[in-house]
């Protein structure tokens, strides 16, 4: 029998009637941005620049599924499908790099709206089969189709000059470029899950039909987080691209799509900050463990298992319970 | 068709594989009236309410509301009507506190909610408003409190109160009052009875006492049909409602 308890001791909704950020979450935010900032000078840039990108690959599908409840299996879709755009705009149609980031984050947002205005029809488990079917008709899409590059991929992508001046040869002049795009990606998530239109999705999420008997066109909704979501989820494999100077079948594949949801439930789904702890979680045991071989698979796949039946919130989702703020 | 009846229903059925839970019912609510529909476990009231708010669509039957045809509209645009229902099973939004809960609803009011590129801070407008409605049931206390951390009868009343920020029409209210507390009860039976001033309300409950109170007019169902329609005195005497209510044993 729960009695009137102080507002002390509930763990407290994202502050209602306060404004703007709360302090904690901008404290978070500049200490990741000083993290960032210090990174190049410590680790090996490419390695940090990976991480970035799978940070905010797996924060635009934490959108759709910890705010807006719909669980895709086939967001590998729209961070390949970006990829391979991005890849060829640089390199065939000499694009600079933001210009090829941007074509692939379009590319994403229009393969977002096909196969989402699909797969929102159905609700649950058909709706996480639909994305994954549509996903696999991209992956052989990529496999056949003559751009792509087949088996090889699309190689020696260039990586340009920023705004066609500033070279993004050397590494760390790339990382600072690379930086700001996941920063700003990072902040536009924040934005999102903070709007009023962020309100409707936890709505969407919290009780769907409680939101329709309220006069809310949920499907609208849930197609326009959906095209969101696979928008950013294209900006980080657009990136991805330009870094590696490579997009290749690993980005479409199904285990990429995988992946991403290990990111998320890792490190907590529906949390802010959790996919960016997830995916450094997980990018990090790839690169040092990839001398192991099949031993990193074997690994991902007890670690999903342990977060599964021990911590279902992720670890953020724990910290947020300990501290009793959202994170 | 008379210009006080807000809502009827003719012939309305709906068939679940072969079993029938609503057969030909006709209903029809009078405008600023409270209507209850009640009847023993299973007789088809929330099935009716569903229907009428095409959460589920009628195998037959026509549905009218101010006139207007419903039968083929979508529920989300049924709401934006003007006729707002509530759920037999506590529907609240677990995750955000009961001022959210409250806002949510008062949010309707901006037409559709895309702008995901505004900050939330433009909701503030709306908090005051909703503490207001919290207050009206009783959860001025429970305002940052998560709503699925609310005891029972807290929850329902915030459902209400949720419901009462669309500041609807027409309300279907489905069991209000389950699982609360006499004083809840009585809160909640008060707060009906005032909004009711300028609204219709159609009801299911169980509490008879509450029925007999509140409602200016009674439906009966039992196993998908009407068994009678009127007033308390005239329902409660009926002998085909002693009887379908002693047979089912009580619900
Ligand atoms: N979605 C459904 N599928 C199959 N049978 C259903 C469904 N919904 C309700 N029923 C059946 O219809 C009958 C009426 O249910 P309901 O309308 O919930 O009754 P009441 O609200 O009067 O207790 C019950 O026998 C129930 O099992
Ligand atoms: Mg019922």
């Amino acid at each position: 029998m729960a009695t009137q308890a102080s507002p002390l001791d509930t763990p407290r909704a994202a502050s209602p009637g306060t404004a703007g950020m709360p302090v904690l979450h901008m404290v978070i935010f500049a200490g990741l941005l000083v993290l960032g900032l210090i990174a190049p000078y410590v680790l090996y840039p490419v390695f940090v620049m990976k991480v970035l990108c799978f940070a905010l690959f797996a924060c635009a599908f934490n959108l759709l599924l910890g705010f807006g409840g719909l669980l895709s299996f086939g967001h590998a879709a729209y961070f390949g499908g970006a990829s391979y755009v991005s890849a060829h705009a640089a390199k065939i149609w000499g694009l600079s790099p933001e210009l090829a980031i941007l074509a692939g984050t379009g590319a994403a947002a229009v393969l977002g709206l096909a196969i989402g205005s699909l797969a929102i029809r159905r609700q649950g488990i058909y709706f996480a089969m639909v994305t994954l079917a549509f996903a696999q008709m991209v992956f052989f899409f990529s496999v056949q189709a003559p751009f792509t590059g087949g088996e090889d991929g699309i190689q020696s992508v260039p990586r340009g000059h920023l705004f066609g001046l500033i070279s993004m040869a050397p590494d760390r002049n790339l990382y600072f470029f690379v930086l700001a795009v996941v920063s700003i990606g990072l902040l536009v998530i924040y934005r999102i899950i903070h709007s009023p239109f962020g309100q409707v999705l936890k709505g969407i999420r919290d009780n769907e039909p409680r939101m329709i008997s309220l006069g809310y066109r949920t499907r609208r909704y849930k197609l326009a987080v959906f095209v969101l979501s696979a928008a950013l989820a294209g900006t980080a494999g657009a990136t991805k691209a330009i870094v590696f100077q490579l997009a290749s079948l690993t980005d479409v594949y199904w285990t990429m799509s995988g992946e991403v949801v290990l990111m998320t439930l890792l490190g907590g789904m529906g949390t802010v900050f959790g996919p960016i702890l997830g995916a450094a979680v997980i990018v990090t045991m790839q690169n040092y463990l990839a001398t192991f071989g099949d031993w990193v698979t074997i690994g991902q796949g007890i670690i999903f298992v342990v977060a599964v039946m021990l911590f279902r919130e992720g670890i953020v989702g724990v910290l947020a319970r300990i501290i009793k703020r959202p994170l | 068709m008379s210009e006080d009846i807000i809502l009827q229903a003719s012939g309305l059925t709906k068939e679940f594989k072969g079993f029938v839970a609503v057969s030909n019912v006709d209903l029809t609510v009078r405008r600023g009236t409270i209507h209850a529909l009640i009847g023993p476990n299973g007789a088809g009231k929330t099935t009716c309410f569903n229907l009428l708010t095409k959460f589920l669509q009628p195998t037959g039957g026509v549905i009218r509301y101010n006139g207007q045809d419903i039968t083929a509209m979508q529920p989300a645009d049924i709401a934006r009507l003007g006729l707002v229902r509530s759920f037999q099973i506590s529907a609240v939004f677990p995750k955000m506190s009961a001022l959210e809960n409250v806002r949510i609803a008062l949010q309707r009011r901006r037409g559709d909610s895309f702008d995901f590129w505004r900050s939330e801070k433009v909701l503030a407008g709306l908090n005051h408003e909703a503490a207001a409605l919290l207050e009206d049931v009783g959860l001025t206390d429970f305002s940052a409190t998560l709503a699925g951390e609310l005891p029972y009868g807290r929850k329902r009343a915030l459902e209400i109160a949720t419901t009462l920020a669309l500041d609807p029409e027409m309300l279907l209210l489905d069991e209000p009052m389950a699982g609360m507390t006499q004083e809840d009860i009585d809160r909640i039976s008060s707060l009906i009875r005032r909004i009711s001033a300028n609204r219709t309300i159609f009801m299911v409950e169980h509490n008879l006492s509450v029925v007999a109170s509140l409602s200016d007019r009674i439906t009966v169902l039992a196993r998908g049909e009407v068994l009678a329609e009127g007033d308390y005195a005239t329902v409660s005497k009926d002998s085909r409602v002693i009887d379908a209510y002693i047979g089912v044993g009580h619900g």
